[in-house]
């Protein structure tokens, strides 16, 4: 191990789902001591921290935590990158432990999102007695409804939409039968929010939320936490070789924002931003696409997933319909998509997510992924997009030890 | 007739009812909203561009509303001569058979309520050409 790898050396996802009785703090904390114990080290030995909580985003997520499981006086960084906010700690921390601030560090994202309903809804200026324009576009009302949409089931929705319209093929049974291979998944996952195994048939008949996406091709609202240790290779070095032979290598992290191109202030361009990464990304481990024994990406919509195949050049640019059909993206294909049952069942507790996707690859790669082991793996890919746009790809490998 | 005002500022009202952009004088990049500078090119001046008033859908979706009983609708992205734009579309029914991708649409104006001075707040969308 080289000394300026980075490496996970312990990481934790709690059950996603419903947490009446814990708040952010509690299940954050919960993620935090399991990837410490995970790792074989404390809080005294972390050297930075690194938090994100979309929604408590001014709260300050990080000493919150701090105050419960160590006041060591780190530097906290309080991150917020929509549904990127995971990775992105992620990445703060690695750019840290990659300056030669620190050699080990800690990254954490939690969410309660149960019943929070759908997100991103612009409501837009109060209602006035005389219509009276305002903010960027001098509206009168509300836009929501009335010029599109800004909720993300419809956003989603027009991505995958577009999609079909550049290369054919979509269908409003295509979109359904993406939700259902991941929903079979889940079945396999106790950590995950949902574990109901849905046909496509069932899938289509469930209440329509933004055609062709109905409720099941829905990420999941739920409450969660994910935590991971970060550790240079120098320091791992001096680790137990059981602590060694746990390590997961990072060979990539990549960070993107969505760069200019027309139209996608119209509607948010979710492909560039995710082909920059992943093409960065490859070339910084030197592995391709074809290498990648699993991967977890970002579907928090079946129209998403199926862009994604193609954004993260899984298949051939234009060929993620006929990507799905061959079977490929399928437990049992070539390159598994969303073991994990992906965010339409597991779940998708926004800042948790961008570190969850991480820990279900680091699973497989240590073999402590039980029933759902995809036998053998030794590389994997964990994807996450935020909507503005941020998006995240890690490319991880099982240690050589 | 009552007096009428835009719901966003880059509708223009009158007898061939379009929208405005703001373009950018160094690379053409096309926007709807009130600019500091080019996210293109990080131009700084911009000058008024009249858009088509016909184009293709190049997505769609249909919302199911929260509110019970309102309304499906309809948002779209309509490519109107290589500038897209944001709308719904209108005028037809709001399901998968009526709307489909590539579509030829135009725009059309409709009001969507008068406020306590008697002013008509008038809202545009995209409906089919045929
Ligand atoms: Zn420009």
């Amino acid at each position: 191990m080289a000394n300026d790898d980075i490496w996970i050396l312990g990481i934790n996802m709690t059950k996603f789902g419903k947490h009446p009785n814990e708040d952010v703090v509690d299940l954050a904390s919960e993620a935090t001591l399991a990837a410490l114990a995970d790792a074989g080290v404390t809080m005294a030995d972390m050297g930075i921290l690194a938090a994100g909580n979309l929604m408590g985003a001014a709260a300050g997520i990080g000493q919150q935590l701090q105050k419960q499981v160590g006041q060591t006086g780190i530097p906290v960084f309080n991150v917020a990158n929509a549904c990127a906010t995971g990775a992105t700690a992620i990445r703060t921390v690695i750019m840290a432990i990659k300056a030669g601030e620190c050699d080990m560090g800690l990254a954490v994202g939690v969410e309660k999102l149960s019943g929070a309903g759908m997100l991103g809804a612009g409501m837009g200026p109060a209602a006035s007695d005389e219509w009276t324009p305002s903010g960027r576009l001098g509206a009168v009302s509300g836009l929501e409804g009335k010029l599109g949409t800004d909720m993300m089931p419809g956003v989603f929705a027009q991505v995958g939409m577009e999609y079909g319209h550049k290369y054919g093929g979509t269908s409003f049974e295509l979109f359904a039968r993406i939700s259902a291979k991941n929903h079979s998944n889940s079945t396999l996952n106790p950590l995950a929010a949902i574990q109901k195994d849905m046909t496509f048939e069932q899938i289509m008949a469930e209440p329509m939320i933004a055609y062709p996406n109905t409720r099941a091709m829905c990420s999941a609202n739920s409450d969660g936490a994910a935590a991971a240790v970060l550790v240079s290779g120098e320091k791992l070095r001096t680790l137990s070789k059981e602590q060694q032979r746990r390590a997961v290598k990072v060979s990539a992290s990549v960070l993107t924002s969505d760069p200019y191109e027309e139209g996608c202030q119209i509607l948010p361009n979710v492909n560039t931003l995710t082909r920059n990464a992943a093409r960065q990304a490859y070339e910084l481990a030197g592995i391709g696409p074809e290498d990648l024994d699993l991967v977890e990406l970002h579907d928090c919509f079946a129209t998403a997933e199926l862009v994604h195949y193609d954004n993260l050049m899984l298949c051939p640019e234009g060929g993620a319909v006929d990507f799905f059909e061959s079977g490929a993206p399928f437990r049992t294909g070539s390159t598994p998509v969303n073991v994990s049952g992906g965010l339409e069942s597991k779940g998708h507790p926004i800042a948790a997510t961008g570190i969850a996707n991480i820990w279900e690859i680091c699973h497989h790669l240590r073999g402590e992924a039980g029933p759902r082991q995809i036998e053998g793996a030794k590389v994997g890919l964990a994807h996450v997009i935020g909507l503005g746009s941020a998006c995240g790809v890690h490319i991880l490998e099982k240690s050589g030890l | 007739m009552a007096d009428q005002i835009p719901l966003v500022d880059y509708l223009v009202l009158g007898d061939s009812p379009h929208l405005v952009a703001n373009e950018c004088t160094n690379c053409g990049a096309r926007y709807f909203d009130r600019r500091n500078a080019c996210a293109s090119c990080s131009g700084l001046t911009f000058t008024k561009a009249d858009i088509v008033t016909d184009g293709e859908v190049r997505a769609f979706t249909i919302v199911t509303p929260w509110v019970p009983g309102a309304a499906p609708y309809v948002p779209a992205v309509v490519d109107c001569g290589g500038t897209s734009v944001r709308a719904n579309i209108v005028n037809t029914e709001p399901d998968a058979e009526h709307v489909t991708l590539g579509m030829k649409v135009r725009l059309t104006t409709f009001p969507i309520g008068t406020d306590t001075a008697g002013t008509e707040a008038i809202n545009y969308g995209f409906e089919p050409a045929n």
